[in-house]
């Protein structure tokens, strides 16, 4: 394929490899976090973490939007699927998730009427195909699905769809970041910024990251030849001692980010507190629908009665989350806790930095 | 059983349609030659040797580009018979059609069926029809059951991988079940998508009068080749080894599975085989593949080592490591 075959290319891959084996030699421990579920794939899939010296470490973070959406949410969203007149949409991630007692997945087998899109503007033709019914598209995301389901609700309003409904539990990059970099747990010094959610935000919401809190910042594309690039590019900086945000993926991304995409999203979203599975309330990281939408929001349109949140025992999804540990750390992974029965969130999403590592890290 | 309803991963052909079958169907049922659970069962009846096979389509939508649901229910058939190394002859059709399905589309299906059979070379001699109220089935379901012959003592079988032996495969992976992924999203024709639904009968004709150290040949369907690697890792107790460059796949399809967000190697196929075979004979068993028309693009796409032991590893693209598990959940339900 062109224009991707560059990017998985084993000659360069090699090169990199080899620079950064030289530049990391005279170095100490340092150690990166991959923030974006995407990248945490493509570093298990491609098999770059046994590439790397062993004084480069790559842990995960806590960019995967399923993992960190709260049990309390899946209830919310399970409850709103056993209501006959609803038809549930969402992305096909959300299927297995775990909540208090069940999952969609399960309610399906059960009756509930519920189906994976790809794309929002699908939930909003299901809601014109099914005038009677109440269709409920699950916002879970960051700031890269955000603008579509803007998009939707706005496509809904002037087209004058009016059965179609959001449950909004989208939550904003940045912030997390902050508060892993403020930590004192864990010596941490650099990210691999998100791919997807800059192309969107651009990279001047993380410069506080390098001149507050001192941390390396490469926005690093998914594919293993710029993960490894941006690899290289942090070590540079490490080199140098000059923390600063740079661009691996410049093909996309720029220092700006998209001003359509913001400013839809300042239309139809407002910034509130949100819940982390796991992490816990991060003041300002969500966003919510603003009044002049509250038509379009399920929490508010639908009277549905939610079953008490019970949080899962035993799983360290939370740790994992925040780089302070790793899967094969939790007591339940490999063994309770596997892709076929889950028990975290981390283990059910194909972005999940246990799914990803159960799936592709197993010792050899 | 950890769950008291069906799933639909349960049908996905991965682990847990395996513990619906080890843990639930098969303890009412088991027997010697169940118990083998390949692609077909050999059975001795008198001492003449025979292999006899089923399988159900359920495939949505029934009909797409390049195949339509008869055609892989013939195909899928004769290709089960051909993998235990044997010459499939005659096939039963059972239609379960639901009401309201246009005749007109009926007459395609039957009309592909023929084709299929037609140049698979096997009669269909017995069938059965029944419909069921709207909605009590969607549009057509289709299940084949047939009986063939092996052309050898030697047959094939999930449980004979050797030490040092080759794997190939006889062209590019993933283009059935991303065929009908994309016709579902209405992706298809952009890009120009078929599926590679055919049947191998004769290729596996041509390999098995070449050599007769052809140890396991499958076709990998549900769940893909990573799937089917896995299945023959576990049943031989062997190890194997995958070089991810060497895998063809499409550039059509590459993109697709980039849209979708789908791992190439989980991706359903129709009318591909792996042919495991002993070292000295890879070369021959290759030339004679590439010379067939359903073999022209065969590739040796990795080889089988004693560890580690049950499992799938592949060395990346950019020459990284990693293992490679069965499906898990449900990827793309009926996808044939």
């Amino acid at each position: 394929m062109k224009y991707l075959s560059e990017f998985r290319d084993e000659r360069l891959a090699r090169m990199f490899t080899e620079r950064i084996c030289e530049r990391a030699a005279g170095l100490g421990q340092l150690t990166f976090m991959e923030v974006c579920g995407s990248h945490t794939m493509a570093i298990a899939r491609y098999g770059i973490r046994r590439m790397l010296p062993e004084n480069i470490e790559l842990i995960s973070g806590p960019g995967c939007p399923v993992c960190v959406t709260p049990n309390k949410y899946l209830d919310h969203a399970i409850a709103l699927g056993r209501k006959p007149e609803i038809i549930l949409s969402t992305f096909g991630d959300m299927l297995r998730v775990p909540g208090s007692t069940s999952s969609l997945e399960k309610e399906r087998a059960n009756g509930s009427d519920i189906r994976v899109v790809y794309s929002t503007m699908d939930a909003v033709e299901i809601a014109r195909r099914h005038p009677d019914k109440l269709v409920v598209f699950l916002g879970v995301g960051f700031e890269t699905t955000a603008p579509t389901i803007a998009a939707s609700i706005v496509q809904a309003e002037q087209t004058g769809v009016s059965n179609y409904f959001v449950l909004c539990a989208h939550k904003t990059m940045p912030k997390p970041m902050e508060a892993i970099a403020s930590g004192k747990k864990m010596p941490l010094d650099g990210f691999i910024c998100p791919a997807h959610v800059s192309t969107i935000i651009g990279s001047r919401p993380y410069d506080f990251l390098a001149e507050k809190y001192g941390k390396y910042c490469v926005i690093a594309g998914f594919e293993p030849v710029d993960i490894l690039e941006s690899v290289d590019m942090l070590i540079a900086q490490a080199v140098a001692q000059i923390p600063k945000v740079e661009i691996q993926y410049s093909r996309v991304a720029t220092v700006e980010g998209n001003p359509t995409a913001l400013h839809l999203m300042a239309d139809v979203f407002e910034v509130c507190d949100a819940q982390w599975r796991g992490i816990g309330d991060i003041p300002a990281s969500g966003l919510r629908l603003k009044e002049r939408y509250s038509r379009f929001d399920a929490a508010k349109q639908i009277a549905v009665e939610v079953e008490p949140t019970i949080e899962e025992t035993g799983c360290i999804c939370g740790e994992v989350m925040q780089g302070l540990a790793k899967p094969p750390e939790c007591p339940l992974f490999g063994t309770v806790c596997t892709p076929e029965s889950p028990v975290g969130a981390c283990m059910v999403s194909s972005e999940g930095s246990c799914a990803a590592s159960y799936k592709y890290e197993q010792v050899l | 059983m950890q769950y008291d309803k069906i799933l639909l991963g349960h049908g996905s052909g991965g682990k847990l349609s395996h513990q619906l079958i080890d843990e639930l169907i098969l303890p009412y049922f088991s027997n010697k030659t169940l118990k083998e659970l390949n692609d077909a069962a050999v059975l001795d009846y008198s001492g003449q040797k025979m292999v006899f096979s089923t399988d159900s389509y359920v495939v949505d939508p029934i009909e797409f580009p390049g195949g339509d649901i008869g055609k892989i229910a013939v195909c899928g058939t004769v290709n089960d018979i051909s993998m235990m190394g044997a010459k499939p002859l005659f096939l039963s059709v059972g239609f379960i059609i639901e009401e309201g399905l246009p005749l007109e589309t009926l007459r395609r299906i039957l009309a592909s069926m023929h084709k299929a059979a037609e140049e698979a070379g096997i009669q269909i001699v017995t069938g059965d029809t029944k419909v069921v109220p709207n909605g009590a089935a969607d549009k057509l379901f289709i299940n084949t059951a047939g009986i063939g012959v092996p052309y050898t003592k030697n047959i094939p079988s999930g449980g004979r991988a050797e030490i040092g032996d080759q794997i190939i495969i006889n062209g590019p992976i993933a283009e059935h079940g991303i065929t009908v992924m994309a016709s579902r999203e209405g992706l298809a024709m952009d890009l120009a998508l078929q599926t590679d639904s055919a049947p191998l009968n004769g290729l596996v004709e041509k390999i098995m009068t070449v050599s007769e150290n052809i140890h396991v040949l499958r076709d990998p369907t549900r769940g893909g080749i990573a799937t089917t690697l896995n299945e023959i890792a576990r049943q031989s107790s062997v190890g194997i080894r995958i070089d991810e460059n060497q895998v063809p796949i499409a550039p059509a399809v590459a993109s697709a599975c980039e849209i979708l967000g789908l791992d190439p190697l989980y991706i359903a196929n129709e009318g591909k085989m792996l042919v495991i075979c002993s070292l000295d004979d890879t070369h021959r068993v290759l030339e004679t593949m590439r010379a067939h028309k359903y073999g022209r693009e065969s590739r040796i796409i990795g080889s089988v080592l004693k560890e580690p032991k049950n499992r799938v590893f592949l060395k990346t693209v950019i020459g990284g490591q990693r293992v490679i598990d069965m499906l898990t959940g449900e990827q793309l339900p009926r996808i044939c």
